[in-house]
């Protein structure tokens, strides 16, 4: 069996900060780690391996340092790591990184084997589109299971997979055939910790890195800038309200006042959400 | 080189720098809502994404349409709705196939009604169907989508301008679809207010009929796991929200907040980091990356008001948000605030509510 699993590389976006005059991003020594929605299906990706046999192979499309992410994967336990970079790629949008990616499984298919599954994250957390999935899968004309909760069977022989999808007021149940494309849902597993063999050969281990001829990348002007349909025509901070927020006074005062106080504000506010409590409270 | 795979090529001029729109993308007009019909039940965001159409289409001066995709006999409440809610044209497709969603029939049947019909604009909802959905129709079509925006508008030569929260909710950007239709986007529900309902509006159906046969289909549906009604989160829909952020300071803390929403009968969630510790799930987190609110009132206990954070409570009539840095950001867009210590202010809030309610509550109700 031969599963690839898609990640990618993002700044923790928790730590990004704007520069409070130039209102422009601080991207210096802001870490990267890899998209968390994504460890849940690498995680996934390796215990249908430990199960049933067979390889991981992680991809990734970005800059020469998102490697690190890719030797953090096999210290997990991934076989098999495959970094696409190339100048060619900067700006894509998500059509234009799909195919990309969808051109590197092919490559990476003809080297090592057909998948049976590629998992992709459910999301990134710079982005946060849930595009790139679905889209690798069109292009690689692919089933698609999307928001996987659990995969409740798995049977290569038959080559078919039968898993639980997060649905609006309940949770669908799908079979479908082999290869198909799924995204896991965030807390669906717990990344494991990787043994210290994974670890040695994940520290020790080459990186594959391919470049956008070396991948086989058919048509450039459809990679990057160029092969994206969206266009970001400004990026700005968003203009504060015209006046602050109005101060409860605190100094002083015991937090009963002040408590007080602000239940005067909010009856004032929303005269009409006091009296819907009452009825609330009083069960109508 | 892999000379198998074959891309309709997309022209030779840089999609950034061209501004006429191809001569065949010149017939694609309308505007086009996806009506997110799911066992019976459209998602609400469909028609707030429909009083957000109405206006787009009103400056381009052309016609809002509804699409219904469904079982057959299944989608006459929802087609009545959409004219109700705005739309002047509505586009059904009832199949059999269609009856749940699954990936392969709704792309078809979407796809297929694109390329007939040719809409300049499609929105979808940025719900687990929505987004599903729409990375598929996008890449079929080879057009531009613009995720999760939080607001929606046409510009001075009629090109779709939609804003969304970029690198990670830090800032706002402006998206484009200039060369290539239709232009689509998706907006997650509670971004936009529900329109008015017009009752006895309607408008003109067009049904067409798409060939799905089951045999052609893959993926089967074999159940339906009804979610328990127990402790689900739903706060996008909550009337009043209490949310608490790092300044809580430990999980223990964190409970405050609950014990407030308690009293006031209202949803409890947080703020992206605390997800990240664990004090919540994710189902509860508030903000770009979680859910969008549009509470009577939100309160807002130690969270500092990132742009991510941000984004996702703005629609709330009332932000009451408590700190202790006078200086964050969360009082740029709060309408009351309280520069103090969230866990000591929680505690006396929530008593303070609790006799106010239970006093007016023993009263005779003579108001």
């Amino acid at each position: 069996m031969h599963i690839v699993v898609c990640i990618k590389q993002v700044p923790d976006s928790a730590q990004i900060r704007v520069h409070p005059v130039t209102n422009t991003i601080m991207r210096q020594g802001v870490p990267t780690i890899i998209n968390p929605y994504d460890l849940f299906s690498l995680e996934e990706a390796l215990r249908l391996r430990d199960k049933h046999g067979g390889e991981v192979t992680v991809v990734t499309m970005g800059p020469p340092m998102a490697d690190a992410s890719l030797r953090k994967c096999l210290t997990f336990g991934a076989d098999r790591a495959v970094l696409l970079t190339d100048r060619f790629f900067a700006g894509s949008d998500t059509l234009a990184t799909s195919y990309a990616l969808a051109f590197l499984i092919k490559k990476v298919s003809e080297k090592w084997g057909e998948p049976d599954i590629i998992f992709c994250g459910k999301q990134t957390i710079d982005g946060d589109t849930a595009q790139v999935g679905p889209g690798i899968a069109k292009r690689l004309n692919l089933l698609q299971l999307t928001y996987v909760a659990k995969i409740e069977n798995f049977d290569l022989a038959a080559r078919e997979i039968t898993i639980q999808r997060r649905a609006e007021g309940g949770i669908q149940v799908l079979k479908t055939k082999l290869p198909c494309l799924l995204t896991m849902l965030e807390g669906t597993n717990d990344m494991r910790r990787g043994s210290i063999e994974d670890a040695l050969r994940g520290a020790r281990s080459e990186i594959v890195t391919w470049s956008a001829a070396e991948a086989g990348i058919p048509d450039l002007t459809l990679c990057g800038l160029r092969g994206s349909p969206t266009i970001v025509k400004k990026v700005f901070a968003p203009t504060a309200r015209a006046e602050k927020a109005q101060q409860i006074e605190v100094s002083d005062k015991s937090m009963a006042d002040i408590s007080e106080a602000l239940i005067t504000e909010i009856s004032q506010r929303q005269p009409g959400l006091e009296q819907d409590l009452l009825k609330a409270v009083a069960g109508y | 080189m892999n000379d198998k795979a074959q891309q309709p090529a997309a022209g030779n001029s840089r999609a950034n720098t061209k501004k006429a729109l191809p001569e065949h993308l010149k017939s694609y007009k309308h505007v086009w809502v996806s009506v997110e019909l799911e066992r019976g039940v459209v998602h609400p965001v469909s028609w707030e994404l429909m009083g957000e159409g109405r206006k787009l289409a009103d400056k381009l001066k052309v016609d809002l349409a509804g699409v219904v995709l469904g079982a057959p006999g299944g989608t006459a409440a929802a087609v009545a709705d959409c004219f109700a809610y705005g739309a002047d044209v509505c586009y059904v497709v009832e199949n059999p196939a269609l009856e749940d969603y699954r990936n392969e029939p709704y792309t078809a049947a979407m796809t297929e009604l694109v390329n007939k019909y040719q809409p300049e604009i499609l929105l979808l909802g940025a719900t687990n169907l929505g987004r599903d959905l729409a990375g598929s129709v996008a890449t079929t079509l080879l057009t531009g989508l613009t995720a999760d925006c939080t607001e929606l508008d046409v510009d001075a030569d009629g090109s779709l301008a939609a804003t969304r929260p970029t690198f990670g909710g830090s800032l706002l950007c402006t998206i484009y679809t200039l060369n290539y239709r239709p232009q689509m986007a998706t907006m997650r529900p509670r971004v936009a207010p529900m329109p008015l309902y017009q009752s006895g509006r309607t408008g003109r159906i067009i049904r067409h009929d798409v060939s799905l046969p089951e045999d052609d289909i893959i993926t089967k549906v074999l159940s339906f796991l009804p979610d328990g009604t127990t402790d689900k989160a739903n706060l996008p829909y909550a009337d009043i929200v209490v949310a608490g952020g790092l300044g809580m300071q430990n999980a223990d803390n964190y409970q405050l907040v609950r014990e407030l929403a308690a009293v006031l009968g209202a949803e409890w969630g947080g703020s992206r980091p605390l997800v990240q510790k664990g004090w919540i799930t994710s189902d509860r987190q508030i903000g770009q990356t979680g859910k969008t609110i549009r509470p009577r009132l939100y309160i807002a206990a130690g969270i500092s008001g990132a742009i991510q954070h941000r984004v996702g409570v703005e629609g709330a009539d009332l932000i009451v948000a408590i700190n202790t840095d006078k200086n964050a950001p969360i009082f740029d867009f709060a309408h009351v605030g309280i520069v103090a210590d969230a866990t000591k202010v929680l505690p006396a809030l929530t008593e303070a509510f609790r006799k106010r309610l239970s006093i007016a509550a023993a009263r005779p109700a003579a108001e």
